[in-house]
Formats: C-alpha cells, structure tokens, sequence
C-alpha cells in the first residue's frame, strides 16, 4: 500500500481550545490509483491534504493517527525530513498556479530549479527535461513556454506547468487540491484527461480534493466523501454513485441539477448547512439535516460495510439501507 | 461593447450582440469566462456604458439616457452579483442595507416612504427570500454564503423590478445550497410574475432555470433557443462541446469524448471567420475566412455555424 491513513485527526486552536476540524479519516491508498477526497467547504478535505503533506503549521495545532507512506510514519515526521520526501517523492499541485510560481522567473526556471533542487544534474539537462515534461503534459510549443512568466500563460497553461513542476521528480504520490476549479469546463476536461493518463505514462498514484461529484465520477478510482470532518462513506466510485449508502451522498447527488432527462420541478435540496467545527453535534454531524434521522442518530454512528462501500450511518446496520439512485439516460 | 486596453489595443468584449428578453422568461446566458455574458448582463441594465448599438427597455431607448431620467427606470431592473458578500457593506445592518433602495427611491404616490411602510415591506420581503425577521437586524457576516445571497435577492426585489440580471447567483456557493437558491429563484419568478436574466457558467443550473439559452463564445452569440432544444440537440459545434465537456455525476460505462483541444483565443486579437474555427471538431474551409451570422433554423433556434449539427432537423 503506497499510503495508509488512520484515524488522522487534525485539532487546531480556536477561541482558546482545540477544536478537531478534521476527525478519525481513514482511507488507503493504492498504487497507480486515484482516489478522490469530495466534499463542501469546510468538510475538511484540504486540511486532511496539507496533514499528509505537514504543511500544517498553525502554532498549537494538534495531530494524531497514523499516516504511512510506502510503510514511513509521516505523523511526527521533522521537517527536514519532511521537505526531502515534498516534491521528490510526494507532490502537490493547487487550485492557482499562480501561488505554485512565482512571478520574476520564467516557467522553465523554476521547475528546472526543483529538478536541481533534488537530483545532481547539469542546467541543461535539467532544461531538456523541463522541456519534455511540458511537452507531455501537452503544452503546446514547450521550448518557448519554458521562456515565458507565468502571467503571460493561459490558466489551462499555467495549470499543466504546474503539474509538469509537480511530475519533475517523479514522485509515486499527486496531491491535486481542486486542480479544476479555477478553469473553464472545457480546459477542466482537458487538465482532468491529462491526471487520468498520469498513472500509465508515470505510475503515479493521485489524491484528488474537489468539491465536484462530476469531477469524482469521471476521474477517481475510489470515492472518499468527508462531512463536517469526518468519513460519511468511501467505496468504489462506481458502486458510490449508483448506489451512495449515506444519507448525505445521496442528498448530496440529488441537488446536483441534471444536464440530460426530464427537468425537476424543484432541485432537492438539503435543508440548513453544515454545522461549524466548533458547533458538531455529538452524534451523526448529518443528523440536523438529514430526512432519515431518528433516536439511534443521537451517538456518532461507526463506518459499517453496506454494499461495496464503508458508510457512517445506522440505516445499513438497521436493515434498511437506501434505494439504488434513480438516473436518466444519458442522449448520445 | 469596447474595451481600451492600453497601447492603441482595443479589446471587444461584445461584438454585434442582438437579443430580445421575452417577459416573463428566464433568459440563460452561458459561456465560458471571457465570452462577455457578464459584460452582456450589465449592458442590458447600463452598469456599463455600450460602445455602439441599443439598449431599449419596455419601448424606451435607454442606452443615451441621461442618470437623471434613467433612475426612475431602474426601479424597474436590478442586478444580482455572485460575491454575496461583497455586495452588501460589512458596517451595516441586513435591514438598513435592504431598505436603502425603498429610501432611495420615492413611493409610486410620489413622495418618500414612511418608516412603517418601508417596516411592512422589509417584514414582507423577509418571508419573501426565507430569512427570519430578525435577520434584519444583523450584519452581514453572521450569515451564511447560501443565507448572504437571499439578502442580495432581497434588496433587489423591494422596488418589485420586473427584470433581474442575475450574474453567477450561486457560482459561489456549496452544491447543497445552490439548490435552495435556484428554487428560490424559480418560487419568486412563479410568485411575483419576473423575468430574469441569469448569466452562469453552469449548463446543468442554466438547464434547470432557463426557458431559453443563449450560449455565447468570445464575445458573440454563437447560438440561441429554448432550453431543451439548445442543450439536448445542440446545433452549434461550441454547444456540443461545452456540453460533452461538462463533468457528470454519472459514471459512464462507455469512454468519455476527447476533450476539446487549446484555449479560448484572446478577445484582443478574435480569429478571423468564424470565431471557433480555431478549436472546431468539425471546421472546414469557409469556416476560417467567412464569419458566420446567427441565422434562424427551421426549428426556431438562432445559431451562427455555416454547417450546424441540427439542420436537417426540422421542427423540434
């Protein structure tokens, strides 16, 4: 298993006491796999990343569980450590490259300089490299984008230098935090084809944080989908979607407008918004908002096996889980 | 609608746009950033000032209107921004910032408004969006982004307009909330007989609010219609691709389209011909030399392609 994560729990200081934002996430992953982390602001998707990553320097902040990289305890890991195993082994990209770059050198510059940076070769084999790794990611005219400031490239540019920066060490791990969402659906389609073919053309695995079901559906191996904190359900992308064991993922896929089939009347929607850190109900964090809720709700329901999927609700243990997704037909 | 853009450039952010607002329709305008919706949206309530063409609303011209005579006018027309909350100043109260239109402007009497009848109609306009009456007397950060955006709908619905220009209403909000909001919309359309431009990026949500869609690309109308004629049988090649580019949360069992190739050229320097060529499927040789202009279909749809996917297609 190329990384293991357990019972990660990020606390960080607010008004004077811990407050866990993220709770108990457990999840695996494998290689050449992608695996997507969904969920709406302030679930706690990016703060479980950057904890993978250590990049979580809050002053106080509290991190437990385990997360083991190619069998490596990350949690306690030093920093000096830390910045050896970042962009060589694991790598990170960003929903806005321009915060990935910066401004006064040239594309080619800086990611020759992270080449340089990890591995003992000449400027320009490092360039020829630069050059390449721009190339596949499908930049057209890579020699001259080499030579060019990130303010003079396109986002959908941007975006792939940033993921050619990103691929320079060859690392076994993406980190890929809404590496979408700054971009138009038609460039999206274009970055979300390019982390698909990563695993065949560098064997790479990919942690995907979004906020969109469609991005999940059409690029992750796997689904993890994280409420207020913490795991409502993970399970094959495929089983997830046609049949989502938590009320929430359900409620969650159902509000999404459809493009094809009849048009609704109304969008379901979920009623209220989700509870702050601070404020988590002690049971299931869904059950203010949840239609199924009833008295077993009121203690924090464990991840139970329903179907393929894990999922943190007391209906599959009760013998009543939900209905398959009702889907219209897609037109050619 | 031009832009300068420094040295002697001139960016044309809309180029030739003609289109009608039906009432009581929803119109969508959809595209992707930089295709000039936005820019659309506020020539249409003259937040800008067009460079060339008109402007007339309800029979009158207002594109030359002075400030003085357009004012009485925008009772008529208000706007909804995405950024909810830099829409509503930060220092004051939900209900001072709802009412100001209601001071602002005289009553249909002619004179100012009494402070229970702005009291009644700020109550009013509570139940109306769905916030509790004592959210007038908060401020703006102790709500939500879902909560902030009923506000913004709230203010711009105490003079009862008749047109809204929605700009990206719920671009910024989480998918749970954004379903409140586009029912909230649709409620208010049904309840208080409105029409409304909204301008998103968005197909599904477009889809799912619009009666007609005009899909615009690099500052032109590239093709218009009804909803479900334009994005389930789409005539202009660009519709087609903005579609197929669109993710579902459905996984598919067959493989996904190859996506589109390169980038939206810039406005600065639009391609010659037709303005898609560059990124077309499907161009072919006129294409890249004669631009084409957005013609009527025997189904009703306008579109601007020399070889729509739909033409043989007649009737809907």
């Amino acid at each position: 298993m190329l990384l293991a994560v357990r019972d990660l729990t990020v606390a960080l200081p607010i008004g004077g006491r811990l407050v866990p934002i993220v709770e108990s996430v457990s999840f695996t992953l494998g290689a050449r796999e992608i695996l997507g982390i969904v969920g709406e602001s302030g679930s706690g998707k990016s703060v479980t990343s950057l904890a993978i990553m250590g990049l979580i320097d809050v002053p106080g902040a509290r991190i437990s569980g385990s997360v083991r990289f190619r069998g490596r305890e990350l949690v306690g890991l030093a920093p000096r450590a830390y910045r050896a195993l970042r962009g060589r082994e694991i790598a990170m990209i960003f929903q806005d490259p321009m915060t990935a770059f910066t401004p006064v050198y040239t594309v080619g510059r800086q990611i020759d300089e992270q080449i340089r940076a990890h591995q003992k070769i000449s400027r320009s084999d490092a360039r020829a490299r630069t050059v390449r790794l721009l190339g596949d990611m499908g930049v057209p005219d890579p020699e001259r984008v080499a030579g060019r400031y990130p303010h003079q490239l396109s986002g959908g540019l941007r975006q792939r230098a940033m993921i050619a920066m990103a691929l320079s060490c060859n690392p076994a791990l993406l980190i890929a935090d809404e590496p979408t969402t700054a971009l138009d659906v038609t460039v999206q389609a274009q970055i979300l084809d390019l982390l698909r073919g990563l695993r065949r053309d560098y064997g790479s695995s990919v942690l995907l944080i979004t906020h969109d079901m469609g991005v999940v559906a059409e690029t992750c191996d796997r689904t993890l989908v994280l409420y207020s904190g913490l795991v409502a359900e993970r399970g094959p992308t495929g089983a997830l979607f046609a049949q989502p064991g938590h009320p929430y993922t359900a409620a969650l896929l159902d509000s999404i407008p459809p493009l094809h089939g009849p048009r609704p009347a109304r969008l379901p929607s979920i009623p209220g918004s989700p509870p702050a850190p601070a404020g988590r109900p002690a049971g299931c964090p869904f059950a203010p908002r949840c239609a199924y809720v009833h008295d077993s709700c009121a203690v924090r329901p464990p991840l139970v096996a329903c179907g393929e999927q894990d999922v943190a609700c007391v209906l599959p243990a009760e013998g009543r889980p939900l209905p398959p997704r009702f889907v219209a037909e897609m037109s050619a | 609608m031009t832009y300068r853009v420094g040295r002697g450039q001139v960016l044309r952010a809309l180029d030739g746009v003609s289109l009608a607002v039906r009432p009581g329709e929803v119109l969508g305008l959809v595209g992707e950033s930089g295709c000039g919706k936005s820019t659309l949206g506020r020539c249409l309530l003259r937040l800008v000032q067009p460079s060339g063409g008109r402007v007339v609303f309800d029979g009158t011209d207002i594109t030359m209107l002075p400030e003085r005579r357009l004012r009485p006018l925008r009772q008529d027309m208000q706007m909804v921004f995405q950024d909810s909350y830099a829409a509503l100043n930060p220092r004051r109260r939900v209900g001072d910032l709802v009412a100001e239109p209601l001071r602002v402007h005289p009553a249909p009497s002619g004179g100012r408004r009494s402070r229970g009848e702005i009291a009644a109609r700020l109550a009013e306009l509570m139940d109306l969006v769905g916030l509790p009456q004592t959210a007038l007397e908060r401020y703006p950060h102790e709500f939500s982004g879902g909560q902030r955006q009923r506000i913004n709908i709230a203010r711009a619905l105490a003079l009862s307009p008749r047109l809204v220009v929605a700009d990206e209403p719920v671009a910024a909000l989480d998918v749970s909330i954004q379903a409140q909001i586009v029912n909230l919309f649709m409620d208010l359309r049904d309840r208080l007989g409105l029409t409304y431009v909204f301008v998103a990026h968005d197909l599904a949500v477009v889809r799912q609010i619009s009666t007609r869609v005009a899909v615009m690309y690099l500052g032109a109308i590239v093709e218009l219609g009804e909803a479900d004629a334009v994005l389930h049988h789409p005539a202009h090649p660009y519709t087609a691709a903005l579609i197929a580019a669109v993710p579902e949360p459905v996984v598919r069992t067959q493989g996904l389209p190859p996506p589109l190739r390169g980038d939206v050229p810039s406005p600065i320097a639009p391609p010659p011909g037709c303005r898609f060529h560059t990124r077309c499927p499907v161009v072919r040789e006129r294409c890249r030399v004669d631009p084409p202009l957005l013609r009527a279909l025997p189904d009703g749809r306008d579109v601007a392609c020399h070889y729509p996917l739909v033409e043989e297609r007649a009737g809907p």
